[in-house]
């Protein structure tokens, strides 16, 4: 229906999706379970890194740019450890959805998930869908005012809970917590909670299925990575029409569809959509339909499965009267196979990666003005700004040594030149990088530029090195 | 366009035309969304306000300065401020720790040092050198040659008297005398000290000039150069023995230099630069490179 004259956009019309039980709604309710408790329960696990380092076991501490995770400690410059989770999340997705379709959207989607949640709280406050119908159209009375503001005043409630547990994320949760409520957090962390809880409660509450159809990008690229070959809740038309009352059927067997226009996968959606006109963009493959479909069948004493998880080839081939195939068959394929291998080859090489990477670093930075110094006795002096970095929670003594630069003798600028070796001994404090200005003097008489090597050695038990190529100029 | 003649209206949309059409593709004339009109007008009444409140309108000679009093230039005076504000406790323990006490506080030390590096690019770079690398007569302050001492707090001295500054009686004062230009030697002579110089640098070999040399400068430069030509710091001397010249090592510079002396001059900055500005520079200086411990620490580090 084009929109009428005079009105730039449709009108949203209301979605009051209808309670539904089944295999599916409990799938989705065991989702819900698990992702709410892993978003708000996360930050409260603790992990003990020793005195120098949080004991929260998942924190993004911006301030100190440091990223923990359980046993793993992610330095600002390991960040391709992020882009490999990126890649393989994104990867992940192409694997979920060219397997079962929009899985993602349908269970797992914090906008779908959120949305159930309100719909239940709206259900509870409300009643379900007839009931929510009738107190939409009646006009506004105390009654009417006082279920809405209850109803708002829960979602509020629970937008609130969703946008404060995001900062506990960034800080440490029992004392963000503390400060929070005495008010001495910091003012982005009232800012943040404002706006997720903004955001929670109109998103959740109010633009549902909008948001779905109209604004994320996320379909889009799912439905582009769906083939003939992916899941999807698929309303089996051959099957099911025509249409016709159960009265009607049962006066002319033979003559209609399994299907009889009862309308309850209608009414069970979330995002408002008829499933029987086919594949759209506003199905997030929830299943729910499926689940008020396969109930309805079983009162009216029809098999299962009028509406169900099917692929196209295979709605294709059943149409023809072919048999379908058995599920792991259409899971397993060349193409989710590949997907898969990709990203297990990604998780792998980065686990790897995790496993071999030193947690010690240098790096060396020669002093350009001047570059060389000649010193009272003949000797030519270069300046180093090395840096030696200490990725472990704990202080690690360390001794910085050059190969390949003869009888050259280091020292620091705080330690007398008189002081001066053939290598020079610092303490990196826990979880840092310390800066020590080396100077090296080196005899005149050489190549006017020679590459040389620092070299770092914890000389703690637990040891590891690193090098750093530089070099040594003379005039 | 359109005139009243081309008026129709699409039957689909029941819209009015806009009367072109491109490759059979009609534009519809559609009128703005009412949203869109309020936005607009939003913005206009938002655009007056800024004005009122803001510093919007050029005059001839001044401008509008908006009723919020806000401005750049009063922006940057009052962070300007703000940072003058943050530091000036940390340059207050500076001026009021004495110079030999700063290595013991690590953190006044560092903090000196890195105020001082900023202090030089502004003071100091015009003679020494942004790098401090100094340049012919202005003296490396990186290397380990000193003339008047590389301690901290003789460096400190240095900056706060200057060196040769003609109006001040408290300054580094060091008189070579001009041995060729007052005629208090030959041409000769200074031919033969300059061959002497250039063997105890160790840059020639030992001859019959270098040896009439060596008993002209036992009679005229030994006393401020030392008998080993070594220098003294106590005159500002140089020494003249080691690889690093402030002038020139080679025979005509040396030549030039006996023949009409040098007298390089260093302003003091006592009149020009707060105590914590000179302690931060001395810092700065002492952590180039050629620091030298001071006389206090030296003894310390002895026991």
């Amino acid at each position: 229906m084009p929109p009428a004259s005079g009105d730039l956009y449709e009108k949203r019309k209301g979605v009051y999706p209808k309670a539904v039980d089944g295999f599916y709604r409990r799938l989705k309710w065991a989702i819900m379970a698990v992702t709410l408790a892993i978003y708000w329960g996360t930050p409260w696990i603790r992990w003990d890194r020793g005195p120098y380092a949080p004991d929260q076991a998942v924190l993004v501490d911006l301030a100190h740019r440091r990223f923990y995770m359980f046993a793993i400690e992610i330095w600002p410059h390991e960040f391709y450890y992020v882009a490999g989770l990126l890649v393989m999340a994104g990867i992940g997705l192409f694997l979920v959805t060219s397997a079962v379709g929009r899985a993602w959207c349908g269970y797992a989607c914090p906008q779908t998930v959120w949305t159930d949640l309100y719909q239940h709280v709206e259900r509870f406050i409300d009643g379900d869908r007839n009931a929510q119908i009738r107190l939409a159209k009646a006009p506004w009375s105390a009654a009417k005012a006082a279920r809405r503001l209850a109803k708002w005043g829960v979602w509020l409630a629970i937008a609130f809970l969703t946008g404060g547990a995001w900062i506990f994320y960034f800080a440490d949760a029992p004392t963000l917590q503390r400060e929070f409520w005495t008010g001495s957090a910091a003012p982005v962390a009232y800012g943040t909670v404002g706006v997720l809880t903004a955001t929670t409660f109109i998103l959740g509450g109010f633009l549902r299925e909008q948001l779905c159809i109209y604004m994320c990008p996320w379909p889009r690229i799912q439905t582009a990575m769906l083939d003939e070959k992916s899941l999807v809740v698929t309303y089996k038309d051959w099957r099911g029409e025509k249409r016709a009352s159960l009265k009607k059927a049962e006066a002319h067997p033979g003559d209609f569809g399994d299907c009889i226009d009862c309308n309850q996968c209608v009414a069970v959606c979330p995002t408002g959509i008829d499933i029987r006109e086919g594949p759209q963009i506003g199905c997030i493959t929830c299943a729910l339909c499926i689940d008020a479909c396969d109930k309805v069948m079983a009162q009216v004493g029809r098999p299962r499965g009028l509406i169900d998880y099917c692929t196209q080839e295979d709605a294709e081939a059943e149409k023809n009267g072919a048999p379908s195939r058995p599920i792991l068959r259409t899971l397993l394929r060349p193409r989710t196979i590949a997907y898969a291998a990709i990203w297990t080859s990604i998780g792998a090489a980065m686990l790897f990666a995790l496993g071999a990477r030193t947690r010690i670093d240098i790096a060396a930075q020669q002093d350009r003005n001047p570059i060389f110094v000649r010193l009272s006795d003949g000797a030519i002096r270069n300046a180093y700004m090395v840096k030696v970095r200490n990725m472990e929670a704990r202080p690690r003594p360390v001794r910085v040594k050059v190969e390949g630069l003869a009888d050259a003798r280091l020292w620091t600028d705080a330690m007398p030149r008189d002081a001066a070796a053939p290598s020079v001994t610092a303490t990196v404090p826990a979880d840092s990088v310390a800066k020590l200005r080396i100077f090296i003097a080196a005899p005149p008489a050489g190549p006017a530029r020679q590459d040389f090597r620092f070299t770092v050695t914890a000389t703690d038990r637990e040891g590891g090195d690193a090098r750093e190529p530089a070099r040594f100029e003379r005039p | 366009m359109a005139d009243a003649s081309d008026k129709r209206i699409d039957t689909a949309t029941g819209t009015e035309l806009k009367g072109h059409e491109w490759d059979g593709i009609a534009e519809l004339d559609t009128p703005l969304p009412r949203w869109w009109l309020w936005t607009f007008y939003a913005t206009i009444l938002f655009a007056i306000g800024y004005c009122i409140a803001y510093p919007a309108w050029p005059l001839v000679s001044d401008y509008t300065r908006g009723t919020l009093g806000w401005s750049s230039r009063g922006t940057l005076e009052q962070e300007l401020a703000a940072r003058e504000a943050q530091i000036a406790p940390i340059h207050k323990a500076i001026a009021d720790t004495s110079i030999t006490d700063l290595p013991g506080r690590p953190h006044l030390m560092q903090a000196a040092v890195e105020g001082g590096r900023a202090a030089f690019k502004v003071h100091c770079v015009q003679c020494h050198g942004s790098g401090a690398a100094g340049a012919k007569g202005y003296p490396n302050l990186n290397d380990d040659d000193w003339l008047w001492g590389g301690d901290l707090a003789t460096i400190e001295r240095t900056i706060v008297d200057g060196v040769r500054n003609p109006d001040h009686d408290a300054t580094r004062q060091s008189i070579m005398p001009a041995f060729g230009r007052d005629q208090l030697l030959t041409g000769t002579q200074v031919d033969d000290l300059v061959a002497h110089v250039r063997v105890i640098s160790r840059q020639d070999k030992p001859g019959a000039a270098s040896q009439r040399g060596a008993r002209l400068f036992a009679d005229n430069c030994a006393v401020c150069h030392g008998a080993d030509g070594k220098g003294s710091r106590t005159l500002g001397a140089p020494n003249l023995t080691d690889g690093i010249w402030l002038y020139g090592g080679d025979a005509g510079t040396i030549r030039e230099t006996i023949w009409n002396s040098r007298q390089g001059v260093m302003p003091r900055w006592d009149d020009k630069l707060d105590k914590a500005t000179i302690r931060m520079l001395a810092a700065y200086v002492h952590s180039l490179g050629g620091g030298e411990a001071t006389p206090v620490e030296a003894a310390n580090g002895a026991e």
